[in-house]
């Protein structure tokens, strides 16, 4: 099989998060127009200058990445609309990426937002799959919260796990959104919190379940020597993989698509688990959390409980993981969920993030995962980014 | 073990009646294939007809060879429960009013792994048996049921959700005067059901098994098909209270139409097999679908019965089969209009009943007493068709595989 090529040359720029709201009257237009105006502002740009742009977004209906050409005034020449949810952020980096290796576009704009109206979780629901509508909802229509129950009520009595190991994630990470004004959450949570919260589908809790909220995230992908004309902080691509409809076989999810890619992955970045300064792991679901840890090699399968009640997860520990609250105290944005900790983490390895900004951090390793398609999580994928002043 | 079911608390005539929800009915049209085999409470899943893959969720193409030949199969409805779940929360009405709601992982031997509902007597890690059931939305779905048979089993509150069980439930019989009434009474008696009403039309006119009927406690009400006033009359007195109705009403001559001089029996029959039907459909349908939320006896299903020359003319009964096929059509539009209700209309096909009528035909024929079996059980699955005899079964088969072999082999050997 052929081997990826680097991504040598390209580098990632103007992370932007506009913050979230639980919920919201505005459309997805809106939001993905202040992410994208963000962006371009960052890097001094005009909106006619941009010259590729994709998008992720699950309430932009009717419209796709080519309405919003015409909505948003741009002239792209290269225009990608990538509907894959949680891995959406690290795919659109791939595809961006290539884009300005070949010279097919000098800056590409990555953007994900979505609105939240009242009913807006509903009618998504209703509409996300065919095998979902077929299969899934009609055994109960407990729509994603049943179906990470089910993972998580098998990760449990394969592995041993405890609601306390994934209470652990879900406090840390509250910790860590406290320190970040974006996030939709702002109280603080304890275990005993997690462990006393409303059951939604056993043995998944309240706080196991991320608010859907609206939001937007964007971030541009570009040569270096046009960051470095731009007088942008930068991070540099050491590696990314994608996978998809991995483990078909496997009659339930405990692990994901990384595990076929994840050696190329460190191979292609020239590192190793050990040597992240921080990891953002899509954490719709603290069990997937734990999937990620795994995959991506930290620990063994079904070893992440274990690693985890060792360390410590927030901003100043020696394992900080979703240092800006993650899904689960910042909020899901839809689409923009699969962007959050990519954005989040261009900002740590540029120093850029503030509040949250890990001390010395200069590597990361990012994850997505999306798309309940039936039963499982159908997409998977991960970067390994490095500040550009390294 | 599953609580055994409780009866029905007095109403409240003063309290709302809760409106009636539904689950999901949209489906692919692949998905389709499963709820044609619910309908008859078979357990069947696609196959590739070319490397013989067993697909699910159901799909239009292969997943191992991406053939298009995909064959609807009964399979081996045999696996493991892997994984489970009280769900508590839900954006779906339905669910909703019923929560919580218990849904599993089940891996099937056959391959595929498949979300399902979960009776409450199945143990995770357990092998289970998947039934593929109707839900109130009348499409298929898929229920893990317990490997052995367990005390109580079918007052299971997910399982009833999807059967029209008759336990506490109260049943009108319409035509007392069908020799098959007794057995109808007896058997839904012997099956739980509060109460039983059989209508009589004539009631100056006698005949032989009526007390028979009050003796096995049917509570006779006076009930003319052909008449319009005394249904609307019964269904205004009794509409509310019926939770299954029965529709056996039949009038029935022998001959085709040159048999026949005129068209004066063809008119009865048509009064009574498909005008009674939709006499009956006008006066208790809305009733019927206003309650079938309404708790252990809610209302759930509509019966016919039906010749199973309904399916392809018998020219032996040719005038009297084309009754039944127009009353099986109306059957079919019902179902679109009381589904939205999520009120169940079951066709019961009988061969030639072992009665007057009957006398010069061959056997086999079909007993009353297997008759009300057919259509006990058929309530107790779920059911939306049911072929009750030998001859209704074979006729079914032979249908399904080319309808016009049928039209053919029904119509050979007449010496017109």
């Amino acid at each position: 099989m052929a081997r990826r090529q680097g991504y040598d040359g390209v580098v990632l720029a103007a992370p932007v998060s506009v913050p979230y709201e639980r919920y919201s009257i505005e459309t997805a237009h809106w939001w993905i127009a202040r992410a994208l105006r963000g962006t371009l502002q960052a890097a001094g740009m005009k909106p006619a200058e941009l010259d590729g742009f994709t998008v992720s977004s699950f309430t932009l209906f009717p419209d796709t990445a080519v309405g919003l050409t015409q909505h948003l005034g741009l002239c792209p020449r290269w225009l990608d609309h990538i509907p894959m949810g949680g891995a959406s952020g690290v795919v659109a980096l791939r595809r961006a990426a290539r884009a300005v290796q070949a010279g097919d576009a000098d800056v590409v704009a990555c953007v994900a937002g979505d609105t939240n109206h009242i009913d807006s979780f509903r009618s998504l629901l209703s509409s996300f799959s065919r095998f979902a509508s077929d299969a899934a909802y009609p055994h109960g229509y407990g729509g994603p919260n049943a179906n990470f129950a089910l993972l998580t009520d098998r990760y449990m009595s394969e592995y041993g796990a405890t609601r306390e190991d994934f209470g652990r994630i879900c406090v840390a990470q509250r910790a860590n959104a406290l320190r970040y004004p974006g996030a939709v959450m702002k109280k603080p949570l304890t275990l005993d919190d997690y462990m006393n919260a409303r059951a939604i589908a056993d043995p998944i809790a309240l706080f196991d379940c991320v608010m859907p909220c609206a939001g937007a995230e964007a971030f541009l992908v570009m040569r270096e020597e046009e960051a470095i004309k731009r007088g942008l902080p930068f991070a540099r691509i050491k590696g990314a993989i994608e996978r998809h409809n991995a483990h078909a076989g496997d009659p339930i999810q405990l692990r994901g698509g990384w595990t076929l890619d994840v050696d190329e992955l460190y191979e292609m970045a020239g590192c190793a688990p050990t040597d992240m300064d921080l990891v953002q792991t899509y954490d719709d679901y603290p069990v997937i959390s734990m999937m990620q840890i795994e995959d991506l090699g930290f620990c063994d399968k079904g070893g992440a409980p274990d690693f985890l009640r060792d360390r410590d997860m927030t901003v100043t520990g020696d394992f900080p993981h979703n240092t800006n609250g993650g899904q689960l105290s910042a909020g899901q944005a839809g689409a923009a969920g699969g962007f959050i900790g990519l954005v989040e983490a261009i900002r740590q390895v540029t120093g850029q993030a503030g509040g949250t900004q890990v001390e010395d951090a200069s590597r990361a390793l990012v994850c997505g995962f999306g798309m309940i398609n039936y039963d499982r999580g159908v997409c998977s994928s991960a970067a390994i980014i490095e500040g550009g002043a390294a | 073990m599953t609580d055994p079911l409780q009866p029905p608390k007095k109403k409240n005539p003063q309290k709302r009646t809760v409106s009636p929800t539904r689950p999901p009915e949209g489906r692919s049209r692949a998905t389709l294939g499963l709820t044609a085999a619910a309908a008859e409470g078979r357990f069947a899943l696609q196959c590739c007809a070319e490397c013989g893959a067993v697909q699910y969720p159901p799909r239009d193409a292969c997943s191992s060879c991406l053939s298009v030949a995909l064959d609807w199969r009964d399979v081996s409805p045999r696996g493991t429960l892997i994984a489970e779940t009280q769900i508590r929360a839900t954006t779906n009405l339905y669910f909703r009013d019923r929560l919580p709601w218990r849904t599993g992982t089940v891996q099937l031997d056959v391959g595929p792994s498949v979300i399902c509902h979960v009776h409450g007597d199945c143990v995770k890690g357990t092998p289970v048996v998947l039934w593929n059931r109707l839900d109130r939305a009348g499409q298929g779905v898929l229920i893990a049921m317990p490997e052995e048979r367990t005390p109580d089993m079918r007052d299971d509150p997910q399982l009833r959700a999807m059967t029209s069980d008759p336990k506490m439930r109260r049943v009108l019989i319409t035509d007392g005067r069908n020799p098959n009434a007794p057995a109808l009474v007896k058997a839904l008696k012997a099956a739980g059901a509060t109460a039983v009403y059989v209508g009589e039309g004539e009631t100056w006119r006698p005949y032989p098994h009526r007390d028979q009927l009050v003796a096995l406690g049917a509570e006779m009400l006076e009930l003319d098909v052909t008449d319009t006033s005394s249904v609307t009359r019964m269904a205004a007195e009794y509409g509310g209270k019926v939770d299954i109705l029965i529709n056996n009403a039949r009038f029935i001559r022998p001959g085709g139409v040159l048999a026949r001089g005129d068209t004066g029996f063809a008119r009865d029959e048509m009064e009574v097999n498909y005008l009674g039907l939709m006499r009956l459909a006008q006066a208790f349908g809305p009733a019927m679908c206003g309650r079938t939320d309404d708790g252990v006896n809610s209302a759930v299903a509509w019966v016919n019965i039906l010749a199973a020359t309904a399916l392809s003319n018998s020219p032996d009964f040719g005038v009297f089969s084309a009754s039944q096929a127009a009353a099986r059509a109306l059957s079919q539009s019902l179902r679109g209009e009381f589904r939205t209700a999520g009120l169940r209309v079951m066709n019961v096909y009988v061969g030639p009943t072992d009665d007057d009528w009957h006398q010069p035909l061959p056997p086999p024929k079909v007993a009353p007493n297997a008759l009300a079996r057919s259509v006990v059980a058929g309530l107790q699955d779920g059911l939306e068709d049911v072929y009750c005899g030998d001859v209704a079964q074979d006729m079914a088969l032979k249908f399904r595989r080319d309808p016009k072999v049928l039209e053919r082999e029904l119509t050979m050997g007449g010496q017109g």
